[in-house]
């Protein structure tokens, strides 16, 4: 009898997933043309128009918190990976501790502070106004624990002998990491970063306050704009054209899924590999 | 292709591409003047809709223009404006002394007047209220739509949230010095969810302004006038508030342009054409 | 030493560069942490100098338009709609964790697992879409005076969903990591594999799975878009509508997160700083939330470890 329950809960699982998405695919896929993608939406309150400002928009924010991201997270994963261990000083010790500490604390901040945070210091006091830049580096906040974490794992995951046979045939530590170890991590690696994607494409909160929600193509990195996420938001908040919301989230739902299963391709590839 | 590092940088490249070749395809070819004149307007997410639609209108006549409209509030508008990151501030309200202090050089422009309307749910079978009943409504002191001769129910105040320019004005206009706005109200932030929850929840009161009126809901007369932009020009209907633009000092070049734009003739048309009211 | 010794010195100063180079990215997460901290403190220093901490705190009533600006409403209304989030996540949380690391034959996991993905990626401003559409309306129908269907249940039941995967995934590998000797001694003593499960793996489990719970609970509180779309953020302590105490959870609430987004749009002054006054409280709350997690779950490693 008790094991029948264990089967419910499995099963219920699997039916609350399919209610969801179900529910969301067949409401919003019956809106979505080429017409949908091509268009931007109309300004007022009709809700009319497509998405095309919004998916520039979300391409601009992934790949600009990304640049600034990735060279800061995998940098800093690499320091505590790689060179901390042989430390010299206690200040270097210390310091690196508290990196750990700062990651560990970043990684569990809810995104509406990063949003509070992000319009204080670059909306407000920068003066950078709703842009992407704002928006971008708030973003990059978000998610540099998350890079540091998954390159953290990524490296760990290299095999010693690597690294050891590298510096016998006289390599300086750098070079063994730049040619060899991160080589090999890069899979690992690139999960991170298609992992971070994600996020910032699902991100609401924190672009609320950053963005600005003009429903323009930004043309520039101090433009604001809405992403796909936010424009969900607003066509529910300020519009009633919730199957336009629907088709949006369809859209949104539909990237999450190829993102997944890359990152599940990849992951499968790493331990393939390591078999 | 070895690391994230150049990855990275890849994609710093890639951007930088991507950013001159938009800005290229954005002006006309044979321009003298590089690029689009760009007007920035931020601020009252209740002027955000009337503002976009006067954008498009105007860049639709003029395509050397391009005006961005972003929300933020009423609050950010005016302080945009004020420290210049935003050529124009929009407000749906009257500008505070203190804003005026802090910053001397303002310029209000009034592009419309906007009435705010008491609306309930179809269910509702109440159609006509005194200004002094809905005071009563909103702060609490009725809490049954059978206290004003309707079939028995809860009424739900549905409201927007603290420091909207929209609520202010409406508790100023109706609730007067003494009265608050009940804390068991539904608060949501802007008309458009306010209108929304209206519409499906049953027995449900809320005030939306004049731009956001449809069939979704039904709008209350007070004193026996219905809302409508004629009441609110003969002064039978006495709830409404200022749409303001607000600038630093006198506005120049393509700002001025679309200020005397949507204070003539083709702007008011659309401010009409939306439900508010023109400034004559 | 023939062909590196020309370029030695060379190579001697890139890696001491890229030291120092990794050591401040290393450094920036603390940065950040820092910077977060310093800013919102900065921005909500004015609201505790004139306000005052324990009347934040404990004020019931917020009106910034009267100078009012308690948030003990939100403080309840975070704590129950996380309270219902674990109530109904936390039991099919389990279920599905020990679902698949005793029971499921793969193929199942095969499906089960990445439906479990799929919820975790899903975003949250989707689940407020759905929750607005689909939820509200069908508790709406619950028949009690003042219910509209915007409340603590839609909210919870939309939470509950949001952290399921979370809680499951911890679960899951805390049990996964309870040690086989557990499992294999407890079949040779003649235990049924119900048994085994229930009086042995769980309760070895049991740090994981609180720390799992407590994972779940943290990201509960950080929620924001998907709430203010469904929890009708009226500024009350949430009560029963009528005798039925249960109906608790049918009262509007507003939550610490949606205190701020709804009204950062048009706060100025003392009330713009009270709002990062709830940041700072937020945070707090989470950070100690989270620290436990963690140490649950270290202490839980280090004994299945045995």
């Amino acid at each position: 009898m008790a094991f029948s329950l264990l089967w419910l809960t499995g099963a219920l699982s699997v039916l609350i997933m399919l209610f969801v998405v179900g529910y969301i695919m067949i409401q919003g896929l019956p809106g979505i043309n080429v017409e949908f993608f091509t268009t931007s939406p109309r300004g007022g309150l009709s809700g009319d128009g497509g998405i095309f400002s919004t998916i520039v928009t979300t391409f601009y924010m992934v790949v600009v918190t990304l640049a600034v991201a990735t060279p800061l997270g995998v940098g800093a994963a690499i320091y505590l990976t790689e060179y901390s261990e042989n430390a010299e000083s206690i200040i270097v010790r210390k310091l690196v501790s508290a990196a750990r500490f700062g990651v560990e604390t970043l990684a569990g901040v809810p995104s509406i502070i990063f949003g509070l945070f992000g319009y204080a210091l670059f909306v407000s006091a920068l003066n950078l106004g709703f842009s992407i830049a704002s928006a971008s580096l708030a973003g990059a906040c978000l998610i540099i624990p998350v890079i540091i974490r998954t390159t953290e794992e990524a490296l760990k995951s290299v095999p010693v002998s690597y690294r050891e046979g590298s510096l016998s045939l006289g390599a300086t530590r750098w070079e063994t990491v730049w040619k060899v170890v991160l080589p090999s991590a890069f899979p690992g690696i690139s999960t991170g970063i298609l992992l971070s994607a994600g996020r910032i494409v699902s991100e609401t909160a924190i672009f609320f306050v950053t963005l600005g929600g003009s429903y323009r193509v930004p043309h520039s990195l101090l433009s604001g704009g809405r992403t796909m996420a936010l424009h969900v938001y607003y066509l529910a908040m300020e519009t009633r054209a919730f199957d336009k919301a629907m088709s949006t989230a369809a859209v949104l739902v539909a990237l999450i899924v190829l993102m997944n299963l890359s990152i599940n391709i990849i992951t499968s590839r790493i331990s393939a590999r390591s078999r | 292709m070895t690391t994230g590092n150049k990855t990275a940088a890849i994609f710093g490249l890639a951007l930088m591409a991507g950013f001159s070749a938009c800005g290229e395809g954005q002006g006309n070819g044979n321009q003298q003047v590089s690029g689009p004149v760009e007007i920035s307007v931020v601020g009252s997410t209740t002027v955000q809709p009337l503002a976009e639609l006067l954008s498009e209108a105007y860049e639709a006549v003029d395509p050397n223009v391009m005006i961005t409209v972003s929300g933020g509030g009423s609050s950010v508008g005016v302080k945009s404006a004020s420290d210049r990151s935003a050529d124009i501030g929009m407000a749906s309200r009257e500008i505070k002394d203190s804003e005026t202090a802090d910053c001397p050089q303002i310029v209000v422009h009034t592009i419309a007047y906007d009435g705010i309307a008491i609306v309930a749910g179809h269910d509702v079978d109440v159609n006509n209220i005194t200004m002094e009943q809905a005071g009563d409504i909103f702060s609490g002191a009725i809490t049954d739509w059978s206290e004003l001769g309707g079939a028995s129910g809860v009424i739900t105040v549905v409201s927007r949230e603290e420091g909207s320019g929209t609520r202010a004005a409406f508790e100023e206009l109706v609730l007067g010095e003494e009265a608050l706005i009940t804390e068991n109200a539904i608060l949501q932030p802007s008309n458009g969810a306010v209108r929304t929850t209206v519409s499906g929840a049953p027995g449900a009161i809320a005030y939306i302004s004049f731009g956001y009126l449809d069939d979704s809901t039904k709008p209350m007369m007070i004193n026996g006038v219905l809302p409508s932009a004629e009441t609110v020009s003969t002064g039978e209907y006495p709830v409404f508030r200022p749409l303001n633009m607000v600038t630093y000092g006198e506005p120049v070049g393509a700002a001025a342009q679309w200020l005397d734009f949507i204070k003539g003739e083709d702007g008011q048309a659309i401010v009409a054409a939306e439900g508010y009211l023109p400034v004559n | 030493m023939t062909s590196g010794s020309r370029h030695y010195g060379a190579r001697t100063g890139m890696e001491n560069t890229m030291k120092t180079v990794l050591l401040i990215s290393a450094l920036a997460s603390v940065l950040i942490v820092l910077l977060i901290f310093v800013f919102t403190m900065k921005e909500a220093m004015p609201a505790f100098r004139e306000i005052g901490i324990r009347e934040m705190l404990s004020g019931r009533v917020w009106r910034p338009g009267n100078d009012q600006f308690g948030i003990l409403a939100m403080i309840a209304g975070s704590g129950l709609v996380t309270l219902g989030a674990v109530a109904l996540g936390v039991p099919l949380a389990l279920g599905t964790a020990i679902f698949l690391s005793e029971i499921a034959p793969r193929w199942i996991s095969g499906i089960v697992r990445p439906s479990l993905e799929l919820l975790a990626g899903i975003p949250s401003v989707v689940y407020g879409l759905f929750g607005m559409v689909v939820l509200v309306p069908l508790v709406r129908a619950i028949p009690a005076p003042g219910n509209v269907g915007f409340g603590l249940l839609s909210a919870s039941i939309v939470l509950a969903v949001m952290v399921l995967p979370t809680i499951a995934n911890v679960s899951e590998f805390a049990i996964r990591s309870v040690p086989k000797g557990f499992r294999e001694g407890s079949m040779a003593l003649g235990a049924t594999k119900w048994e085994t499960i229930a009086r042995v793996i769980v309760p070895a489990a049991r740090p994981g799975i609180i720390s799992a719970v407590v994972l779940g609970l943290g990201r509960a509180l950080g929620e924001t878009i998907a709430m203010i779309m469904v929890i009708g953020n009226s500024v009350v302590i949430p009560a029963a509508l009528n005798g039925n105490p249960l109906t608790i959870f049918l009262s509007r609430a507003r939550t610490l997160t949606g205190n701020i987004a709804v009204e950062i749009s048009y706060a100025t002054g003392v009330h713009e700083s009270a709002l990062f006054a709830t940041g700072v409280v937020l945070f707090i709350l989470i950070m100690l939330v989270n620290t436990s997690a963690r140490y649950l779950l270290q202490s839980s490693i280090s004994r299945g470890g045995k």
